[in-house]
């Protein structure tokens, strides 16, 4: 448990991990207890293999788009299926990082060759023969086969395509290529008032996709999408390309220790070249409390979690997109199809 | 913690869905450690205009909502980041309670440890109250040792509340105190269950 959300990415390692508040960290330092109540499961299928240009920020703001910000709410969930399992670790970790964008306490995976393989021989992992009683012992605990859930719900991955937030929650997203939903469409008076609303903060009509709308900044970092294969692909997107004159491209490793990494594999140059910042490990831009802030009106791509009115700088307007959707929108200068740029 | 037992208060109508705790407090106010004076900010991004003064338009700003204790907002109040200082500076601004349709988890949990009582209210009651609270201010009533709210219209609603917060909120003890209070208890088993082995 932690004091922040941020946290959750613990659970693509099989571990059940959850935000908690400032009081019940107290509780854990004075007690090392805390009282939870058991919440309902719902499997989360993701079935078929994702298309290309598809990452794992992809499937989840696809998830949430489909169940609301609120639809996972008293759920801890499970990612099943052909597209989770063929997620690298980092990918599974932005993938459960933002089960709580889509309401949930948490969201997990059964543990796999896939995890083993990260853990082996990382600092603190077991040696030698704890290691294989380690391994044995976590491989019971994924799902028993025929397990029932509460709820199951299933997403169509063949549909899936790079994903762009449109609106001021994590769950207003489309494929970069369709229109954005219409209010007049909607029956529901709340909704409709809603959808309004995020439209009216975002500067946007309905009726038209988002690509080829102008951009401002592109910020690729944050707890989502700021481990090695998040920076090695979007350095694989920018690689002899420049970014738009007009665009401020920040990229902020997750950590010290992917910026050591990051630097060894040669990305900081690639990112430079391309007319990027290359920057320190930090929060930066995903929660504004420094001086990475959006000034009103501006509109950025940016890879973090959360697209909420203000978010990243009073006024500011956030698309969250995958580390390739942000690339190759800072190229564009404008919001931009990743998949033209894929090998 | 202050008891929460019966109470009738001014209700604030925020009839916006899925209202985030950047809105309910942006992340540039999280920097102090203090619990108290937050409510300055509570908002602060829909309460103030560009030059710093008060947003007239914005219903926290109305004359008719000074002094109200109850927000009743839309569905899903309180989603995304899990900053507890959302519940303090709902508190800090006056409010003891908040209704809504749903509440996202965290903040639903954060706002029971600090005595700000989320009340979950059906659709039919969110939309008589909303109705209610266009023609002009209302007021309701929070019992909370019989689980009721009662509405302008005087039909009397039940909302759940697990059995240990609602102990908790009405006695204004925190779950750490509560877990003090049983010190006596605590120290009898750990002596009684001797040397644990800490597993990994």
């Amino acid at each position: 448990m932690s004091a922040a959300t941020a946290t959750l990415r613990r659970t693509a390692f099989g571990a059940l991990a959850f935000g908690i508040g400032t009081t019940e960290v107290e509780h854990v330092l004075a007690t090392q207890c805390l009282l939870q109540n058991k919440p309902k499961t719902c499997e989360v299928r993701f079935e078929a293999a994702a298309p290309k240009g598809v990452t794992a920020k992809d499937l989840i703001l696809a998830l949430i788009a489909q169940i609301g910000v609120g639809g996972g709410t008293g759920y801890v969930l499970e990612y099943t299926g052909e597209a989770i399992r063929a997620l690298s670790m980092e990918g599974r970790m932005t993938l459960c990082n933002m089960s709580i964008e889509g309401g949930a306490r948490a969201g997990m995976i059964a543990p796999d060759e896939t995890t083993f393989e990260y853990l082996k021989g990382r600092p603190h992992a077991p040696q030698g023969s704890d290691w294989d009683a380690a391994v044995e012992r976590w491989k019971q605990l994924a799902t028993d086969p025929g397990a029932t859930y509460d709820k199951t719900i299933t997403v169509d991955v063949t549909k899936i395509e790079p994903m762009v937030t449109y609106g001021t929650n994590p769950g207003q997203g489309v494929g970069v290529t369709q229109a954005l939903p219409d209010p007049a469409a909607l029956s529901d008076a709340n909704q409709k008032a809603g959808l309004e609303k995020a439209l009216a903060y975002m500067g946007l009509e309905a009726g038209k996709s988002l690509l080829g709308k102008p951009i401002d900044v592109v910020f690729i970092g944050s707890c989502t999408n700021s481990r090695i294969s998040d920076l090695r692909d979007a350095a694989g997107v920018l690689k002899g390309r420049k970014v738009n004159p007009k665009v401020r491209v920040m990229v902020v490793p997750g950590s010290e220790k992917i910026k050591a990494q990051a630097e060894a594999e040669g990305l900081p140059e690639i990112f430079k070249a391309a007319g990027a910042e290359w920057r320190e490990a930090g929060c930066s831009m995903c929660i504004a409390m420094n001086g990475d802030q959006l000034s009103p009106g501006q509109y950025s791509v940016s890879t973090s979690n959360r697209n909420f009115e203000g978010r990243q700088g009073k006024g500011g307007r956030t698309f969250l997109a995958s580390p390739i959707t942000a690339a190759a929108s800072a190229i564009e200068g404008a919001v931009a199809d990743p998949r033209k740029y894929l090998a | 913690m202050e008891p929460i037992t019966k109470f009738s208060g001014k209700v604030m109508p925020l009839p916006v869905r899925d209202v985030d705790t950047d809105q309910i407090i942006p992340a540039r106010f999280l920097k102090t450690i203090d619990k108290q004076g937050l409510g300055i900010n509570l908002f602060n991004d829909w309460r103030y205009l560009a030059s710093g003064e008060p947003n007239p338009e914005f219903v926290l700003n109305k004359p008719e909502s000074q002094g109200a204790t109850v927000l009743l907002a839309g569905d899903n109040f309180g989603c995304g980041s899990s900053r507890e200082h959302a519940p303090w500076a709902l508190m800090g601004w006056g409010f003891r309670a908040v209704l809504s349709t749903s509440f996202a988890d965290i903040f639903k949990g954060n706002c029971l440890k600090n005595g700000l009582l989320p009340i979950v209210i059906d659709e039919a009651t969110e939309k008589e109250l909303f109705a209610a609270a266009q023609s002009g201010p209302i007021e309701l009533t929070v019992d909370l040792e019989s689980q009721t709210i009662t509405l302008p219209s005087g039909r009397t609603v039940e909302f759940p509340i697990d059995t240990f917060s609602k102990n908790c909120l009405l006695a204004g003890v925190d779950q750490l105190g509560y877990i003090q209070n049983q010190m006596p208890t605590i120290e009898a088993y750990e002596k009684h269950v001797g040397d644990r082995v800490l597993t990994t």
